[in-house]
C-alpha cells in the first residue's frame, strides 16, 4: 500500500504558503547547479517550470514528444486565464477566487493546494505581462477584464479568443531564453516511455526519440512530468490528436498513485460528431449559449425533418423546460447531461441523431442579425467552415464532448507523487478542480505550477539529495526500464494481427462513451470493466504495427499510446464504479436528487442534480499499480479535510 | 466522393523520394482534409502498406503541427485556414489532389509529408523573448500599454509558426515568420529595452539557418493561416536598419573591485 | 565589423543596399527621361543639353561612375541574394498553382538581367555609338553646329537610330521589362526600408504603378514617335543623306526646322 501524505503544512489557511515556503530547505546557490531536473511536457506548466527552474540554476533537461516545445495543447485554451486581481473593484478577492474553485469543484479539491492557487494567480498576470502577453486592453492602456463560465465577477484577462496560445508563447519565449542561456537542454520528438525509479526514487527517464527510433536513457535528481491530460482515451475529444497518458501512465506503472481518474470534464457545446472517420470535436464557446435557445423536436419522427419544417409547438426547448431558472445557461454538467437524455429518448437530430439545435433565431428577431453577427460572428464562420451551415439561417448542431479531465497523478501539496523525486505538473496532477473545473482556471493551475510553486517546493525534496549523486545511466534500474521500452517495441512490431492501432482506439472511445460518459450505473461501469479487459487481451493478440523501430513510425507512436489508454480506461471505469456517489463531472445516475429529497423540497437543488456523499466519499481515490494490468489496482484514500469552508450542497438555483 | 491523391513519399532524410499515386477509399465531404489522409492510412495498413507520415495535433488550426502543400499551395486553397481546417468539400469527386511536404533548405525532410522546423525554435531562442525572471515583474497595470499597440501586436503574435508563409516563399524565406516576432514584442513597451539587440539576433540567425531572402512577392501573406500582414517585414525591416547603424553594444567595462 | 561589412553580410543589409541604389537609379532613370524628351522639341534643344553634359566632363564622369557603383551594388546584391534564395529551396514543387504574389514580382531577377543587356546595348548604341549594330551607320561621323562650334549631333543619331524596327521592338521590350521592373521595385523599396504601414501601402503601391506608367509612356514615346514618323522625319532623311556621303561638310548645317 501506498502512503497519501498530503504533507499540508499547518497553520492558517491563508498563510500555508507563506510559511511553507519559508520552512522549505533551499539549496546553496553553488550547490544548484550540481542538480538535474528532468521535464517532460512544454506546455504551460512544462515551459513554466522549465524556464524558472534553470534561472533558479538547475540545470534542466526539457523533453517534449513534438517538433517544438511551442505545440502543446495548452496553445488551444481560448476563453481566458483567472486571477484574483480585482481591477475592476467588483469584490473579487484571493479568497472569493479560491472558494468559487472549491465550491465549482463541488468540494473535492484539497482546500490548501486551491488557496494557493488563488493566492499566486495574481502572480500569473504580472509575469505574463512582463513577458509581453499582449493581453486585451481597456483605451487607457490598462487590463482588461471580462466575466467568464458564470462567475460573478468579472476576473477574466484574456488575448482575444487565443488566450492560451498566447500565454504558451510567453511560457515557450522564458523558455527559449535559458536554451539560448544554456540553462535548459531541449529534447524535442522525444518521447518518455519509462520512468526509472533507483531505490524506489524518481531518478530518470527513457526517451524514443521519435525521428531516428533511438532509445536513450536520461538521468535526474527529480523528473517532473507536465505531460497534460488524458481526454483522448475517448478518442472523439476536444483534445489535439497527439495528447495521451503514457508518460503518467508509465509512473503509474512505477508506482506512482493515480488520483481521481474517472473526474472528466464534458462540455456541452461542441460540434457534433458527423461521421465515423472524425478525429476530433471542435469546441464552440460557451457564450454562444447566452443567446442561443436549445431544443430537439418532441416527436422521434419529426428528427428526420428540417428544423425550419417542424413547427414551434413541435420543439421541445427542454432546458427552458427543465431548468426554467437557468434555462439555456444551465451548468455544463447539466447541460450536457440533459443532451443526452433527449438524445437517449431518441430525439436527437443529425444523421447520428447524436445532436441537438442551438437556435438563434430568436436573438435575431430580437437584436437582427448585425447585432448578432456582432457578437458570434467569429464562431458563426468558424461553425460554417466546419459544417458549411449558416447558423444565422438554421440552427447550429451541438453535442456534448470531453475537454478536460481533473484527475492525474496523486501529488501532495508540494506536487511530488508519492513516488519520491517525481513531480506532476498542470492537468497531469488531479490536484486543484476537485470534481470539475471552472472555466478560466486550467491555465491558472498551469502556469502557477510550473512559475510558482514547483520551483519553491522541489528544494525541499533536492535538499535530501546528495548534490551530484545521482545515479548513472548505466544503474541496473535504467538498464531494466529500457529493455522493457525495448521489449514493448519489439512485441508491438512483431505482432502479427489483423487491426490498426487506431481501430482499438475508436472501439475503446466507444465503450469509454458508452459505460463511462456523461452518465454512469454500476451495471454500465462492471460492463465495461469486462469489454475493455477484453479489448486489452485482443490489442495484444491482434494490433498489427508497421513499419520499422529505426525510423519515424507514427503507427508505432499510437499504438504506444492506445495500449495504455486501453488499460486506462479500465482504471477510469473502476474508480467509477468505486465512487457510489455523484460530484461534479461524475455522475452516478444512482445517486441524484429525487423530487422528494428534502433538498429538492427547500428548493436548493432540481431533481436529477448531483448527489454527493460526504459521509462517505470526501477523499480522493489513489490508485496504484498492482504489478500487472490484469490484476486490480489497489485503492489509497486521501481524506478531504475542510477546515476553513463548510461542504454543502452545491445549488444552481 | 473519391479523390485521386499524388502523394510524396520519401522513407527518410537520406533516401530519395518519388510520388505515389493513391485512389482514397469513399469519402464524405464534411471530412477534413487530414481526416481523408486517416481513412487512407487505414486502408493502406490494412492491405499491409505503410501509412502516410504527416504531422497533425490540435486538429482545430492553432498548434501549427499541420503542414502540406495541397496542389502547390501550403495549406490548401481556401485563405486564412490551416491544412486540418480544409474540408474534402473544397474538392470536387474524382479530383487528383497533389500532397507535398513543406520544401525549404530549413526545414529538411524527416519522412513523407513531415519535415523538421526546429531552426524556427532556433531563431527563437537567440531573442525571441522579453527578458523576464520569474517573481521579478511589477503589477501588471504598471506598464499601460496603448490599446493600438496591444492589438497591432496582437495581429502579430498570433502567429501559429506553421512555416507556411517559407513553403509559399519562392525564396523559402522566413521573414514574415521572424518579423511577426519582432514586431509582437517590439510593439509592447516590455520589449523595448532588447528591441534593437533581439532583431539583430533573430535576423542573423535567421540568415544562418538558410532560409531565403524577402522580395515582397506576398504569398506568405496569401497562404498565412493567421493573415499576418506584410506590414510587419516592413516594421522589421527598419528595425533592423536602426540596430545596424547602432552597431554593436559597448563591450562592458569591469568597474573596481567593490 | 564595420558598418559595411555588416550591411552586406546580412539578408536584409543587402535588401537596404538594393533598395538604396534602386532608388538612385529610380533618379537616374527619371532625370534621363527628361533629358531625352527634348527630342520632341527642335534639334538644337536636345543637341544643347547633350553638349552641355559633354562640355563638364569631371560632373559627368563623376555621375557617371556614381551609376556604375549604384548598378554594380544593385546587380551585386541582386545575384548574392538570388543566389542564397535559390539555395533555399533545393527540391521545387509539383504542384504549381498561383497565389498572393504577381509575376512581375517572382521574375525581378530575369526583368533586371534583360533590362541590364538592354543598358549595354543602350550605351553602345548612343554613348560609344560603336557601328556595326545600330544598322544605319557611323553615328560618331553625325556632327551639327551649336554657336559656332561643330559638337556631335544627338538629335540626328536619335532619329536616325529609332527608325530601325529592330532597334525599336528593343527599346520596347526593355522599356516594357522596366515598367514591370518598376512597378514591383518601386513600392518593395519602401517596405525594404521599412517605410510601410497599413496606411501608407496602398498610397505607395499607387505611386508605384503611376510612376512604372508614367516611366513606361515617357520613355516609350521616342522610339516609337520617331518610328511613326511623328518626330524628326524630315531631319532625318537629310541626315540620312549626308551619312552616306563620304565626306561630311559641318558648314552645311542644316536650318533649324521643326521637327512636323
Amino acid at each position: 500500500m501506498a502512503t497519501l501524505n498530503s504533507n499540508i503544512p499547518s497553520g492558517p489557511l491563508d498563510q500555508k504558503w507563506e510559511h511553507h515556503k519559508f520552512s522549505t530547505k533551499l539549496i546553496n546557490p553553488a550547490n544548484k547547479r550540481k542538480y538535474k531536473i528532468i521535464v517532460v511536457g512544454a506546455g504551460l506548466a512544462g515551459a513554466s517550470a522549465s524556464a524558472t527552474l534553470a534561472e533558479l540554476g538547475y540545470e534542466v533537461h526539457n523533453f517534449v514528444f513534438h517538433d517544438s516545445p511551442r505545440r502543446a495543447h495548452s496553445v488551444a485554451a481560448q476563453g481566458g486565464i483567472n486571477a484574483a486581481k480585482n481591477y475592476q473593484n467588483d469584490g473579487d478577492s484571493v479568497h472569493r477566487l479560491f472558494y468559487d474553485t472549491i465550491k465549482g469543484g463541488d468540494f473535492r479539491a484539497r482546500e490548501a493546494n486551491v488557496h494557493r492557487l488563488a493566492e499566486v494567480s495574481v502572480n500569473i498576470i504580472d509575469q505574463c505581462a512582463a513577458q509581453g502577453v499582449p493581453f486585451a486592453r481597456e483605451y487607457g492602456g490598462l487590463l482588461d477584464n471580462r466575466s467568464f463560465g458564470g462567475a460573478q465577477v468579472s476576473r477574466t484577462f484574456y488575448a482575444r479568443g487565443q488566450t492560451g496560445q498566447q500565454l504558451l508563447l510567453g511560457a515557450y519565449s522564458a523558455l527559449n531564453k535559458m536554451i539560448g542561456a544554456g540553462g535548459v537542454k531541449s529534447y524535442t520528438h522525444s518521447e518518455m516511455l519509462d520512468l526509472v525509479v533507483v531505490d524506489g526514487h524518481a531518478k530518470g527517464i527513457i526517451v524514443r526519440n521519435l525521428q531516428t527510433g533511438e532509445i536513450t536513457r536520461h538521468n535526474g535528481d527529480a523528473v517532473v512530468l507536465a505531460t497534460g491530460g488524458y481526454g483522448n482515451v475517448y478518442n472523439l475529444s476536444t483534445y489535439a490528436r497527439g495528447a495521451n497518458v503514457t508518460a503518467s501512465w508509465r509512473a503509474y506503472k512505477r508506482g506512482a498513485c493515480f488520483g481521481n481518474p474517472c473526474y472528466t470534464q464534458i462540455h456541452p457545446t461542441c460540434i457534433p460528431v458527423s461521421g465515423d472517420y472524425q478525429s476530433k470535436l471542435t469546441l464552440m464557446s460557451e457564450s454562444l449559449r447566452n443567446d442561443g435557445r436549445v431544443w430537439v423536436p418532441k416527436r422521434k419522427e419529426d428528427c428526420g425533418k428540417k428544423p425550419a419544417d417542424i413547427a414551434e409547438g413541435d420543439r421541445d426547448y427542454y432546458l427552458e423546460r427543465m431548468y426554467s431558472a437557468f434555462g439555456n445557461l444551465a451548468p455544463r454538467d447539466i447541460a450536457s447531461r440533459a443532451a443526452k437524455t433527449v438524445c437517449d429518448e431518441g430525439r436527437g437530430i443529425g444523421e447520428t441523431g447524436l445532436g441537438v439545435y442551438l437556435d438563434f433565431s430568436a436573438a435575431i428577431a430580437r437584436l437582427g442579425e448585425d447585432k448578432v453577427r456582432e457578437r458570434y460572428g467569429n464562431l458563426f464562420s468558424m461553425y460554417h467552415e466546419i459544417t458549411n451551415e449558416s447558423a444565422y439561417q438554421t440552427p447550429m448542431r451541438i453535442y456534448p464532448a470531453v475537454h478536460y479531465t481533473m484527475g492525474g497523478l496523486w501529488v501532495d501539496y508540494n506536487l511530488m507523487s508519492n513516488v519520491p523525486g517525481l513531480f506532476v505538473l498542470g492537468e497531469a496532477n488531479f490536484s486543484d478542480h476537485g470534481a470539475n473545473r471552472l472555466g478560466a482556471s486550467a491555465l491558472m493551475q498551469g502556469l502557477s505550477d510550473g512559475y510558482f510553486v514547483l520551483p519553491a517546493t522541489i528544494s525541499g525534496y533536492l535538499a535530501t539529495q546528495n548534490p551530484g549523486k545521482r545515479p548513472a545511466t548505466d544503474n541496473g534500474s535504467f538498464k531494466q526500464a529500457e529493455e522493457n521500452v525495448q521489449t514493448l517495441t519489439k512485441r508491438m512490431l512483431g505482432n502479427k494481427g489483423k487491426r490498426t492501432p487506431d481501430s482499438f482506439h475508436k472501439e475503446l472511445g466507444k465503450l469509454m462513451w458508452e459505460y463511462c460518459g456523461m452518465a454512469r450505473n454500476q451495471a454500465g461501469l462492471e460492463k465495461g470493466i469486462k469489454a475493455i479487459g477484453a479489448l486489452r487481451e485482443e490489442y495484444w493478440k491482434n494490433v498489427s504495427v508497421l513499419g520499422e523501430a529505426t525510423d519515424w513510425n507514427q503507427s508505432l507512436e499510437r499504438a504506444d499510446r492506445i495500449g495504455d489508454f486501453i488499460e486506462l480506461g479500465e482504471l477510469m471505469c473502476r474508480d467509477a464504479l468505486m465512487r457510489e456517489e455523484s460530484c461534479g463531472g461524475h455522475f452516478r445516475e444512482e445517486y441524484q436528487y429525487t423530487p422528494d429529497d428534502p433538498e429538492t423540497k427547500q428548493g436548493l437543488v432540481n431533481p436529477g442534480d448531483v448527489k454527493r456523499r460526504d459521509d462517505q466519499f470526501a477523499y480522493v481515490a489513489g490508485w496504484e499499480y498492482a504489478g500487472a494490468a490484469d490484476k486490480a489496482p489497489i485503492l489509497n484514500k486521501e481524506p478531504l479535510v475542510y477546515e476553513e469552508v463548510k461542504m454543502s450542497t452545491r445549488s444552481y438555483k | 466522393m473519391k479523390v485521386f491523391l499524388k502523394v510524396w513519399r520519401q522513407k527518410n532524410r537520406n533516401t530519395p523520394g518519388t510520388f505515389k499515386t493513391y485512389t482514397s477509399p469513399e469519402l464524405n465531404e464534411n471530412m477534413s482534409f487530414l481526416e481523408m489522409l486517416d481513412v487512407v492510412n487505414e486502408d493502406l495498413a490494412n492491405n499491409g502498406e505503410e501509412p502516410i507520415a504527416f504531422d497533425h495535433d490540435c486538429r482545430e488550426g492553432i498548434c501549427g503541427t499541420c503542414s502540406l502543400v495541397i496542389d502547390g499551395k501550403p495549406h490548401g486553397p481556401h485563405r486564412g485556414v490551416a491544412t486540418c481546417q480544409t474540408y474534402m468539400r473544397s474538392f470536387k469527386n474524382g479530383d487528383e489532389i497533389v500532397v507535398e511536404p513543406f520544401r525549404a533548405k530549413a526545414f529538411p525532410l524527416i519522412k513523407d509529408l513531415v519535415c523538421d522546423r526546429k531552426s524556427f525554435d532556433r531563431i527563437q531562442q537567440v531573442g525571441g523573448f522579453i527578458t523576464v525572471r520569474t517573481g521579478a515583474a511589477p503589477d501588471a497595470n504598471s506598464i499601460p500599454v496603448p490599446k493600438e499597440n496591444a492589438d497591432l501586436a496582437m495581429d502579430a503574435a498570433q502567429c501559429i509558426g506553421c512555416g507556411a508563409c517559407v513553403a509559399a516563399c519562392k525564396n523559402a524565406s522566413a521573414m514574415l515568420f521572424v518579423a511577426a516576432k519582432v514586431s509582437h514584442l517590439g510593439l509592447m513597451p516590455q520589449g523595448q529595452p532588447e528591441r534593437y539587440k533581439r532583431v539583430k539576433a533573430m535576423v542573423t540567425q535567421m540568415d544562418e539557418e538558410g532560409f531565403g531572402a524577402c522580395t515582397v512577392t506576398g504569398s506568405c501573406e496569401a497562404v498565412c493561416p493567421k493573415e499576418i500582414s506584410l506590414d510587419f517585414i516592413a516594421r522589421m525591416n527598419r528595425d533592423y536598419a536602426v540596430a545596424l547603424l547602432k552597431g554593436d553594444a559597448k563591450a562592458a567595462t569591469s568597474g573596481g573591485a567593490g | 565589423m564595420n558598418l559595411c561589412q555588416r550591411i552586406w553580410n546580412s539578408s536584409l543589409g543587402k535588401k537596404y543596399v538594393m533598395a538604396l541604389t534602386g532608388a538612385a537609379l529610380f533618379a537616374f532613370v527619371v532625370g534621363h527621361l527628361v533629358g531625352n524628351l527634348q527630342v520632341f522639341g527642335p534639334p538644337e534643344l536636345i543637341n544643347t543639353y547633350a553638349h552641355f553634359l559633354k562640355s563638364k566632363p569631371a560632373l559627368l564622369w563623376s555621375a557617371r561612375l556614381g551609376l556604375l557603383v549604384m548598378v554594380t551594388l544593385h546587380i551585386a546584391s541582386a545575384v548574392t541574394l538570388s543566389a542564397m534564395n535559390k539555395a533555399a529551396r533545393p527540391e521545387p514543387y509539383a504542384g504549381k498553382a498561383a497565389y498572393g504574389s504577381t509575376a512581375q514580382s517572382r521574375y525581378m531577377l530575369v526583368s533586371g538581367l534583360v533590362i541590364l543587356a538592354f543598358v549595354l546595348y543602350h550605351l553602345a548604341h548612343f554613348t560609344v555609338m560603336l557601328p556595326g549594330i545600330n544598322g544605319v551607320g557611323d553615328f560618331s561621323k553625325l556632327t551639327t553646329t551649336l554657336e559656332g562650334h561643330a559638337v556631335p549631333d544627338a538629335y540626328a543619331m536619335m532619329v536616325l537610330g529609332f527608325q530601325v524596327w529592330w532597334v525599336v521592338l528593343f527599346y520596347l521590350v526593355a522599356q516594357g521589362l522596366l515598367f514591370a521592373h518598376l512597378g514591383h521595385g518601386l513600392a518593395s523599396m519602401f517596405q525594404s526600408l521599412g517605410f510601410r504601414d497599413h496606411t501608407w501601402w496602398p498610397r505607395i503601391q499607387c505611386f508605384a504603378t503611376l510612376a512604372s506608367i508614367a516611366i513606361f509612356v515617357g520613355y516609350a514615346a521616342i522610339p516609337l514617335g520617331i518610328f511613326t514618323r511623328v518626330v524628326g522625319v524630315d531631319y532625318a532623311e537629310q541626315k540620312k543623306f549626308e551619312l552616306r556621303d563620304a565626306t561630311l561638310m559641318p558648314e552645311k548645317a542644316p536650318a533649324a526646322k521643326e521637327a512636323k
